[in-house]
């Protein structure tokens, strides 16, 4: 469709729609109008046609009343006064004595979001809802909710909401679920509809004749209801044990988080409705929609959290198909790391190693980061395949081995000889920054094993100048001085050079101060150089940090079946899933070093910085919290990490938040005291799980801010780094 | 709930807009647009944008998307819903328009976009889902379809079930599946037919020496009706079909599968004993059964590979080296079968330059795909007890030993028409009698292969 002038169109249409002939001869009068939606559609501003369209709205030919409805919804809100001739149509054809043009009037009337149209609503709505017609019903039942939203301060009329409560008992299945959704609307500041006992069974009764769309809505909102006894508690199971089985996925997992949520004081209840429902799980994991296949896999992977030998003996249903979309794929990996056992360790590494010549790069790097996640428990096999992978000779597949084994070395100490040997035999270097930042950590860390390790060296400080990557320039510093340190007779003159270098010639501030740091610790003696960068070679409570730990299906019970699982890989885009295998050492060296690559979080807090300042007492901060008015409280939408108190407290430190105190381990309530200083105020805030007495606390992390003098700019954004520190912590587990 | 629904083509041309509850401005499609096609490759489904801090689920827009027929079909939303009812819903969005307007493709939805808008409106109020059955909103929608008349071969979403059967005869005709299911009042007048489709998709991965390594059927059966009025049919399965792994009874050759799930409109009282599904189809496409048979195959798999890798220098000194690449593939059907539109994608060293090629007849064909660092060997038909050879001879500079690694694992891609591998048959049809008028009855088989592969 050419883009014309916007207004020579308009103009043309106009004169088209006003021409007695055209309005005479039906069908080109309709074909006009199909025209106008059509530029409308396609982002033409067509309002000027308004008075045209209201015209139009008089007719009985329905295709053309519905055309000239969407026309009027779009644009009603541009234009009030216009819009308001329409209304005497429309009010014409709620008494119209067919249902459909009844039903078709009132809900586009409702439709038009303009303020001042309550009044012309009202009435219709009302009548609406008693009309013969079910399909006039639904309408006047959701036309409720619209009338709401147009004001949505004004008081909750009694007598609507009674009503659509009473219709909860309709015999027509979509106007129960209507009356459940706007009464959930309007009801919305109190917390939603009610679900009480009898209208939490007359639903369960009446899941049958409803259709699999309001079936998972009806179950959602069933969460809501909480059984009185475990007898009443069993009757609804078994009422709805047939819809785990259901056809839909989308009933199947709703029924599924039912059973979760309602069953969560029986954990056999629970682990006997994930056995059920596996088998549902797994054919959405191979549905024909590869969308509905990555939502189901997102949802094993939950489950997997809780039961991490559910889906084990199906393990190659979750081998990769070659027209499968990487999005699929990444996931599909993930989940094969998870499910390696004994029996089946050599042909999960099998097909891994297929995938590691694929021609998507992110998709190699991807399957090499995988098998080297194998490796921390299957070492041996997995080694030659990395070493195999290393022979092929190319740039990516050699990066993400070097980096595969930096990781390896790191949690698996045991391989480190191995690996050495393997690195010091491998003659091509890596070529992108992460590779090389990996080689040359592991010639630091240990050199002492690589034969080679100080020639290898050389060749990258010959190449410092033309080194483009700070990251590695950094690297190479502390790899060198590491490596003085261990082997100092091959290396003294070495270190000098990047040394000088860097603290003459380089222009990145964060490279000549690291050079600076080093040389200044080394003028103060090799033995205080050697405590200071030296720590240890490997962390072994890393891997329980990182280690699969089998956690409560409350975990995340709260979130399956919504956006939340999916969204999993959003949160750390797609580019993450190459370097998925460095992001636990980036971790490990932040906690050792605290100075090397801290991405400054203060990037992240726009235009508020926090500072430490000098620390609190414990008397002070209590006096201060108990003299203080709590000015914020809010509900971060994610439970308590559950990540180390040294973790999370060192997470803290950096975007300079101070801990004062935690309560130990998995005391409930959980607690946690802390406090930070911002532009002259200082914030105490306390994070809370599990509390009784606050509303919400049970499943999600509450924090309540104090604060002296009072900045409500300061809190907000005191609350946003607060966010961002907590919720990758609480993810990565 | 949802918030807007629309549909964009693949450049992004807004197609169809609906805005439900005027919670977001129209520029939520480009910023849609712009984030789905940042990255290459196809994105997740669920995209999302504004929100305040990461993970922040309550306060960002979200937009859930389907892409279907070439085009991406999106809903937008402020809270969070499930993501199986979205995206299965915008699935049966796309399957209605199919039915609707007979296929699916971005000509047929911009020639029908009134009529989309008719069910859109009927289908969704205030972004809360009223109602997608076919039998409902046939009483609503008031337009036309306009069938996009020129039936393209290439349209993807037809090719793999009707388009294969041009030269079988007592097969109905290819496009004839593809049609509007209201075009009783149009000028292709109101035939009444019914097709059964049974469609099994085969995911297998052979090892390198040949052992089946991994085999699954995912199968369904798929009714498409034309009867303007229904009234219950009954379908009769082999008498023989046995579900789930302790059912095996004795040694008979049993139709096995290892579950199954029903359309829940499905009338079962007869399937215990007699393998019969009663069910009174709605006009349009409908999946009544769907099951599956994991790690076993009944039958042997429909196609076996002998590869040979050889490396072969031309002239050492010029460094100009080859890679030798000799497949040999076997259709194990049973004689009377075809496959029809065979693939086999074999992966090549990386830096391959040129190939040459010997393939046994004219009709098949074969290129280097040097961005895919691939080969594509492509045949048309392939009967079955057949065997083909071909020879490669895929130029590769610089070739070293360790290159020989990257050849394989070999992907293959094809249809079998007429064909199950459960065995799953149809043995009856019946239409109640109460039923007036001639009307046609159809059963296809179909196997897709969804993923095959071969290692070598």
């Amino acid at each position: 469709m050419p883009y014309l002038g916007s207004e020579e169109v308009v103009k043309e249409l106009r004169r088209a729609l006003s021409n007695p002939n055209v309005q005479a001869d039906r069908l080109r009068y309709k074909n006009y109008i199909t025209k106008v939606i059509r530029y409308m559609t396609q982002g033409l501003d067509v309002s000027a046609l308004f008075m045209d369209m209201v015209k139009a709205s008089a007719t009985v030919d329905i295709v053309q009343k519905k055309l000239v409805y969407l026309y009027m919804c779009t644009y009603a809100s541009d234009k009030p006064d216009l819009a308001l001739l329409a209304i005497n149509t429309l009010r014409k054809d709620c008494a119209d004595p067919n249902p459909m043009v009844r039903g078709l009037a009132l809900r586009n009337m409702c439709n038009f979001r303009m303020p001042g149209m309550t009044e012309y609503i009202e009435q219709p709505i009302v009548a609406g809802l008693r009309d013969k017609a079910s399909y006039v019903r639904r309408v006047a039942v959701l036309g409720c909710a619209k009338m709401h939203s147009l004001q949505p301060n004004t008081e909750i009329d009694g007598t609507i909401v009674n009503e659509l409560y009473a219709l909860l008992r309709d015999p027509d299945p979509v106007v129960v679920v209507n009356c459940l959704r706007a009464l959930e609307e309007i009801l919305k500041d109190e917390g939603g509809v009610v679900i009480n006992k009898p209208i939490a069974h007359h639903l369960l009764n009446r899941m049958k004749d409803l259709d699999s769309w309001a079936q998972s809505e009806v179950l959602t909102f069933l969460l809501r209801y909480r059984p009185r006894s475990d007898d009443e508690l069993f009757d609804i199971l078994s009422l709805l044990d047939a819809f785990l089985l259901s056809s839909h996925a989308h009933v199947a997992v709703a029924t599924l988080r039912l059973f979760l949520h309602l069953a969560s004081a029986h954990p056999t209840v629970q682990a006997d409705a994930l056995l059920r429902t596996s088998a549902p799980l797994l054919a959405t994991c191979g549905a024909a929609s590869r969308e509905l296949r990555f939502a189901g896999l997102c949802h094993v992977q939950q489950v997997m959290r809780s039961q991490p030998g559910l889906f084990g003996t199906h393990y190659k249903r979750f081998f990769c198909g070659y027209s499968e979309p990487s999005y699929i794929k990444f996931r599909k990996m993930e989940i094969l790391v998870e499910l390696v056992n004994d029996e089946n360790v050599s042909l999960v590494l099998e097909e891994l190693r297929s995938y590691c010549t694929d021609v998507s790069p992110e998709l190699a790097q991807a399957a090499i980061a995988a098998i080297g996640r194998i490796a921390r428990t299957y070492s041996e096999k997995c080694l030659d395949i990395l070493t195999g992978l290393l022979g092929l000779k190319q740039d990516h597949i050699t990066s993400a081995v070097i980096q595969t084994f930096r990781d390896l070395v790191w949690f698996c100490p045991q391989s480190t000889a191995a690996v050495c040997q393997t690195v010091g035999a491998c003659v091509d270097s890596p070529q992108d920054s992460e590779g090389k930042q990996a080689l040359l950590w592991l010639l630091g860390e240990h050199g002492d094993q690589i034969s080679s390790a100080p020639y290898v060296m050389e060749g990258y400080i010959d190449g410092l100048k033309t080194e483009l990557s700070s990251a590695v320039k950094m690297e190479l510093l502390t790899a060198a001085v590491k490596m003085f340190l261990c082997r100092p007779a091959e290396t003294q003159d070495m270190l000098g050079r990047p040394l000088h270098y860097c603290i003459e010639e380089e222009s990145d501030v964060c490279v000549r101060d690291r050079a600076l740091l080093y040389y200044r610790l080394l003028q103060r003696g090799v033995e205080e150089t050697r405590k200071v960068v030296t720590g240890p070679k490997s962390d072994p409570s890393m891997s329980v940090l990182t280690g699969r730990q089998e956690e409560p299906i409350s975990e995340w019970a709260s979130t399956f079946n919504t956006l939340g699982p999916l969204a999993g890989c959003d949160l750390c885009p797609q580019t993450d899933a190459t370097s998925a295998a460095d992001q636990p050492s980036c971790r490990a060296e932040n906690e050792l070093l605290p100075d090397v690559t801290l991405s400054s979080p203060d990037d992240t807090e726009e235009e508020i910085s926090l500072s430490l300042g000098p620390p609190l007492s414990h008397e002070t901060f209590e006096k201060m919290w108990l003299d203080l008015e709590t000015l914020h409280r809010q509900t971060l939408g994610f439970p308590r990490p559950r990540a180390a108190p040294d973790t999370l407290q060192a997470a803290l430190q950096l975007v300079k938040i101070q801990t004062l105190a935690f309560t130990p381990g998995d005391t409930v309530p959980w607690k946690a005291y802390i406090y930070t200083r911002s532009t002259e105020t200082l914030i105490l805030a306390e994070l809370l799980q599990g509390d009784q007495q606050a509303p919400g606390s049970d499943e999600s992390l509450v924090v309540s801010v104090k604060q002296q003098p009072v900045n409500q700019h300061a809190i907000r954004g005191f609350v946003s780094v607060l966010k961002s520190v907590l919720w990758p912590i609480k993810s990565k587990n | 709930m949802i918030s807007q629904i629309f549909i964009l083509s693949s450049k992004g041309d807004h197609l169809i807009y609906k805005d439900f509850r005027g919670e977001e401005s129209k520029d939520s499609i480009s910023v849609f647009y712009e984030m789905v096609t940042a990255l290459s490759g196809d994105q997740p489904p669920v995209v999302m944008v504004n929100y305040g801090f990461w993970g922040d689920l309550m306060s960002g827009l979200h937009f859930i998307h389907v892409r279907q027929g070439g085009l991406y079909w999106v809903a937008s939303t402020k809270t969070n819903p499930s993501p199986f009812t979205i995206i299965e819903f915008l699935n049966r969005l796309a399957a209605l328009t199919k039915d609707y307007c007979g296929s699916l493709s971005e000509k047929s939805v911009r020639m029908n976009f009134a009529l989309i808008y008719e069910l859109l409106d009927e289908m969704v109020d205030f972004g809360y889902i009223q109602t997608t059955s076919t039998d409902i909103l046939k009483n609503f929608i008031q337009t036309e379809a306009v069938s996009s008349k020129p039936f393209s071969l290439f349209d993807l979403s037809n090719v793999g079930l009707f388009g294969a059967e041009t030269q079988q005869s007592k097969v109905a005709p290819s496009v004839a599946a593809s049609r509007p299911i209201m075009s009783s009042r149009g000028e292709q007048g109101g035939k009444n037919e019914i097709f059964v489709d049974v469609i099994e998709r085969l995911s297998v991965v052979i090892g390198s020496k040949g052992v089946l390594m991994k085999a699954d059927i995912q199968g369904e059966i798929r009714i498409k009706c034309f009867l303007p009025t229904c009234s219950e049919m009954r379908i009769g399965l082999n008498e023989e079909l046995s579900i789930g792994k302790s059912q095996l009874k004795g040694y008979s050759s049993a139709v096995r599968v290892d579950e199954c799930r029903f359309h829940q409109a499905v009338k079962l009282d007869e399937f215990d004993t007699f393998r019969i599904l009663k069910v009174c189809p709605s006009q349009g496409e409908q999946t009544v059964m769907q099951y599956q048979l994991c790690d076993e195959l009944p039958c042997a798999p429909p196609f076996q590979l002998f590869p040979s890798v050889e490396k072969d220098y031309v002239n050492r000194s010029v460094n100009l080296s080859m890679v030798l690449i000799f497949l040999k593939l076997r259709c194990d059907l049973p004689p009377k079968s075809t496959a029809l539109n065979v693939s086999i994608t074999v992966p090549v060293p990386k830096g391959s330059t040129s190939m040459s090629q010997e393939l046994s007849s004219p009709d098949q064909t074969a290129e280097l795909q040097p961005k895919n660092k691939a080969l594509l060997w492509e045949i048309p038909r392939f009967p079955g007890g057949a065997q083909l050879s071909a020879l490669f001879k895929v130029d590769v500079p610089g070739l070293s030993s360790a290159s020989l690694l990257e050849v394989g694992p070999v992907s293959m891609s094809f249809e079998l028409p007429k064909q199950t591998c459960t065995g799953l048959q149809i043995r009856f049809l019946r239409l109640s009698p109460t039923q007036t008028g001639l009307s046609q009855r159809w059963v296809r088989y179909v196997t897709h292969s969804d993923s095959y592969t071969i290692r070598i």
